[in-house]
């Protein structure tokens, strides 16, 4: 079989492209603000409106809070021109169970934000600046994610 | 604080870039939860292609900027964030696989997803500011 169709049954163009142009956006932001574009922060920042608990007020999230919003507007935005532009219009649905999004979820706020990153913020910011802890971050993750994915599909299907 | 770090150059420079990354998100289909978790069953390597494809412009950006830069177009600094490894780092890490590894659903996705139509994504979402908010106030 071939190995590029075993590996990528999809195609990989649109993998490698998507990469590029997320790398380019948090580059972006980088060259032109001095920002480090992490993901997760925005969910800690963003409470900071309303929570008035010390740890919500501390500098790094009140400080950061507007730009991060912002950020985040334009991930709905960039997603909008290909929905709009280049999908289509087909919207986009999943059969991934609500509980399983929410109960997953959960955990991805409430690890990433212990950790003090997830996907982006270890793994292409933290890995961009070669940075050994997001390193480990990102093997520690991945390690959890495989096991409980395969679990689930044995458990949960 | 917030009006000299929010200018309209800068806010608009933030929503592009920000645009950019949602938009990749979206071609690549990581706001699919399904690709995400066939990825972490080895069914299809692609989310390897689009990691490996946003470092490598990452990584030389962060190079090459400051060395080729005094400083970023529209500000004073290029900023830097550490990164530290101790036991939050270890215990939120392996958490995050956790939930990842049961939706498929990582915090840029979960918005991104929204600009395509995903409402469903709107539960991750929710998980994910709970998760946040629940971390934030067990830290006092």
């Amino acid at each position: 079989m071939n190995l590029s169709l075993s590996l990528f049954p999809l195609g990989w163009q649109h993998y490698l492209l998507g990469g590029l142009i997320i790398g380019s956006g948090t580059a972006l932001l980088f060259v032109l603000t001095g920002r480090i574009g992490g993901m997760s922060t925005v969910f800690s920042s963003t409470w900071s409106y309303l929570v008035q608990r010390p740890f919500f007020q501390q500098g790094r999230f009140v400080d950061s809070r507007g730009w991060r919003l912002v950020y985040a507007l334009g991930l709905i935005l960039g997603a909008l021109v290909w929905w709009l532009g280049f999908a289509g219009g087909v919207r986009e649905a999943t059969a991934v169970p609500a509980w399983q999004l929410l109960v997953g979820g959960f955990f991805v706020g409430y690890g990433s934000r212990l950790g003090n990153g997830c996907t982006s913020g270890h793994g292409i910011c933290g890995l961009g600046s070669l940075q050994w802890p997001s390193l480990l971050a990102v093997l520690t993750f991945m390690a959890t994610a495989f096991l409980t994915a395969n679990l689930a599909a044995r458990w949960l299907a | 604080m917030s009006t000299a770090s929010m200018t309209l150059p800068k806010s608009l420079a933030t929503l592009a870039a920000g645009a950019l990354f949602g938009f990749g998100l979206s071609l690549s289909t990581m706001i699919r939860p399904e690709v995400v978790l066939s990825f972490l069953r080895f069914q299809d390597f692609g989310l390897m292609l689009v990691m490996g494809g946003a470092v490598l412009v990452v990584l030389l950006t962060y190079q090459l900027a400051p060395r080729l830069l005094e400083r970023p177009l529209l500000d004073e600094h290029f900023h830097t964030h550490p990164s530290i490894w101790n036991r939050d780092t270890l215990v939120g890490a392996a958490l995050f696989g956790v939930g990842w590894g049961l939706c498929g659903v990582c915090p840029g996705p979960a918005i991104a997803g929204l600009g395509a139509g995903n409402w469903s994504l709107l539960w991750a979402l929710a998980g994910i500011a709970l998760g946040a908010l629940v971390q934030g106030i067990r830290m006092k």
